[in-house]
């Protein structure tokens, strides 16, 4: 058996079962022993498109992505997803090809260092210089990827590897004595933890992405105590987005509601979340009134990196809340949860009207259409924020964005990824015309495969959430944000690949498009030719904290202390 | 402030990268470093000298940790001998300048190592203040070359730096 085998073999071991990626001359020795081996390969276009992909498996499934290519610009092409799935914190193992170890460090044809490239955006990467370790080395990747704080491993072969004969076992002891996650939290603080809640007059919940696997026991620790519950980016879907106790998203662009009650709450307990600056405006402005923060988190390197934790509670957010469960008692939280109601009933997310098609009302139709019920994955801007307020999921798992990275065109190679994890969902892709143009190339990819992913084009010409800026804060410079003019037609491009194209550019042929995405079986590719100079509200500038709040675009504006 | 740090490790490839790499992208100050290898076939010990604020050393400590092949990580905060060696390569161009460095050095207890026509190398261990005050009184006589390791640690007493109990890590 060669290298390449006993690499397939041990992948196999892994219980993966597929594998996104493109070949190359370093890695052929692998594609080679995949030509025989029961794992299914999906071939994308381009290697960042397999990494993303591989990303939303991860996080559609719960299982660890596989993601492979070549040396040098294949591998290269892995960076961004690499670092979004480190930032986001998603199991990803990253198979890279090298050059022959004779030509490492001679600047061979198509040779980078690409696990010094890598370093710093995976959990941990290997360079394999023995065939014999192949084995471990899969085994602790996937070890290290899938557990703690989950995160990307990069397993860099080099050619001669995958060629070598492969005389080793593959039933290896896991030996990573540098590597021991908490999972338990200290009873201690969790006994503190629930006395700080019970002294409580204004407790806020809040959850990140941590909490995805942890939705159960978060639903009933919710409903036990009565606790209002705010789910940032990442953690959307952690909690029911229909639920009474729900308030919506924290921050830049979170509810009125949500970043009140943070800014008037007196005992905060945050669960599987770090603070991004997204979330926090000026950290010296968050929460003033919180006496006691509890950060709940499984990296002991988030506690205290951003605000200061009062009671840390470093452990798996599920196992935290199963014992945070066990203590919990119905809170008192009567007139607090007036105050709540009114911020909610007085500020709900929405958008003046105007007579053009507006992003806003696109996504909430396709939620009306869907009850809500499909998984979401979106690009980065105007559109992903407008997805995040008007399409809330309910259920884990099902809103795939790039949070931390925020990288531009994961929306459609997302949706790749969450169509072959979970199949028999409805995928959605809410993508911005600037967006999806970075990875337009999957479409190819879906295609290939046949995947039935709705792909949703938002198109207002623009790079609209650059644009909103220049708008606000640059005088209204509106420097090289301008798409309209060379944007392609996007319905005609999905028919060059065989794809349904469906075009709408009038209010009141809303309902027809949207059943016409619907309605088809199989991939479509949508275009909604929406108002162009929208803006996201609510929305805390940079910088900001809850109390610089605007509320509605500054021509119709409405600023509310907080 | 500066703490000095000692971090026990696995002897494998890249892994002073992987500390280099992290101190660069967290942006911590890394004043100096010295790396060797241990009694213990395979684990390798680091000392690093790093200034910041006790928010700033929780992170270096807690970001180490962080890596698969840290296996244990020591802020020198308790009682610690702490050694740094230089080499210094002073100018001597007649016998009373010969007479008034081998004052300072025995006054330092250094050691002539080399000896050439117009120069000497001397060499001292000491911590990092002794170092600098003996390249402070050796300057008037023209120092040609200075070469220093980084400073090496370890705590006094029976306290050892072993992998003992489980490493916080994720």
């Amino acid at each position: 058996m060669k290298g390449a085998e006993a690499l397939l073999r041990a992948l196999e071991r892994e219980g993966v079962e597929v594998i996104f990626g493109h070949p190359g001359g370093a890695i052929m020795p692998t594609y080679d022993a995949l030509y025989d081996s029961p794992i299914r390969h999906i071939l994308v276009r381009h290697e960042q498109g397999g990494v993303h992909a591989a990303t939303a498996y991860a996080r559609a499934s719960g299982k660890v992505g596989v993601v492979m290519a070549t040396s040098g610009p294949g591998a290269l092409n892995l960076v961004t997803g690499l670092a979004d799935a480190m930032m986001d914190s998603t199991p990803v193992v990253a198979i890279t090809g090298n050059v022959p170890r004779a030509l490492i460090g001679t600047d061979a044809f198509q040779e980078a260092d690409v696990t010094g490239v890598t370093m710093p955006i995976t959990k941990h990467n290997y360079l394999v210089q023995d065939v014999n370790e192949i084995p471990r080395v899969v085994k602790e990747a996937f070890h290290i990827a899938s557990t703690g704080r989950p995160g990307p491993v990069l397993i860099d072969i080099p050619k001669d590897v995958q060629l070598e004969e492969f005389t080793g076992s593959f039933d290896v002891p896991l030996d990573l004595p540098g590597y021991k996650p908490t999972l338990k939290g200290h009873p201690k603080q969790i006994e503190k933890a629930l006395d700080a809640l019970e002294k409580a007059e204004r407790p806020v919940l809040m959850v990140g992405g941590g909490a995805q696997h942890a939705h159960a026991e978060l639903l009933a620790f919710a409903e036990k105590t009565g606790l209002p519950v705010i789910t940032t980016l990442m953690g959307l879907g952690a909690f029911p987005g229909n639920h009474p106790l729900w308030l919506g998203m924290p921050g830049m662009h979170g509810t009125v509601a949500a970043n009140r009650a943070i800014h008037h709450a007196d005992v905060i307990l945050a669960i599987g979340l770090r603070f991004d600056d997204r979330v926090t405006g000026k950290v010296s402005r968050f929460a003033p009134h919180a006496h006691t923060i509890i950060h709940v988190d499984i990296d002991p390197a988030e506690i205290g990196k951003v605000v200061r934790t009062h009671i840390p509670i470093v452990g798996d957010s599920r196992l935290v809340l199963k014992e945070l469960l066990k203590g919990a008692k119905a809170l008192r939280l009567a007139a607090w949860w007036r105050q709540l109601e009114e911020w909610r009933t007085r500020y709900p997310l929405r958008y003046k009207p105007k007579p053009h098609l507006q992003s806003q009302e696109v996504i909430r139709a396709f939620h009306e259409a869907t009850g809500g019920h499909a998984i979401v994955t979106t690009g980065v801007g105007q559109h992903q924020m407008f997805a995040a307020q008007f399409f809330p999921v309910t259920r884990p798992r099902s809103f795939l964005t790039s949070g931390g990275l925020g990288t531009m065109g994961v929306g459609l190679p997302f949706a790749i990824g969450a169509k072959i994890a979970r199949p028999e969902e409805l995928v959605l892709d809410f993508d911005g015309d600037g967006s999806f143009q970075m990875t337009l190339q999957e479409l190819a990819t879906v295609v290939k495969y046949g995947l039935d992913v709705k792909v949703v084009i938002l198109n207002n010409g623009y790079l609209g959430m650059v644009r909103q800026w220049q708008d606000l804060f640059h005088a209204k410079r509106y420097s090289e944000v301008y798409l309209a003019d060379s944007n392609p037609d996007f319905a005609r491009l999905a028919e060059a690949y065989g794809i349904k194209g469906v075009k709408v550019e009038r209010k009141e042929d809303l309902r027809k498009g949207v059943e016409a995405v619907l309605n088809t079986d199989g991939p479509v590719v949508a275009e909604f030719k929406v108002y162009q100079e929208e803006g996201v509200f609510p929305m805390i500038p940079a910088g900001g904290a809850a109390e610089d709040m605007i509320i509605e675009h500054p021509a119709e504006r409405e600023e509310v202390e907080a | 402030m500066r703490h000095v740090i000692s971090v026990l490790v696995q002897d494998h490839p890249r892994v002073l990268n992987r500390i280099t790499s992290l101190f660069a992208r967290r942006g911590f100050n890394l004043e100096s470093l010295a790396v060797g290898t241990t009694h213990q076939p395979g684990l390798s010990r680091i000392s690093l000298v790093v200034s910041g604020d006790d928010r700033t050393l929780e992170q270096v400590e807690k970001q180490l940790n962080r890596l698969i092949e840290v296996l244990k990580v020591t802020d020198h905060t308790e009682p610690h001998v702490e050694r740094e060696l230089a080499l210094v390569k002073v100018h001597v161009a007649g016998v009373e300048e010969r007479l008034a460095v081998k004052d300072i050095q025995e006054a330092f207890r250094a050691r002539v190592v080399d000896v050439a026509q117009k120069s000497l190398i001397l060499e001292l261990t000491g911590d990092s203040r002794k170092v600098d005050s003996f390249i402070e009184a050796l300057r008037p006589y023209g120092i040609l070359e200075v070469m220093r390791t980084g400073a090496v640690a370890m705590s006094r007493g029976d306290r050892v730096l072993k992998v003992r109990e489980k490493k916080e890590a994720v």
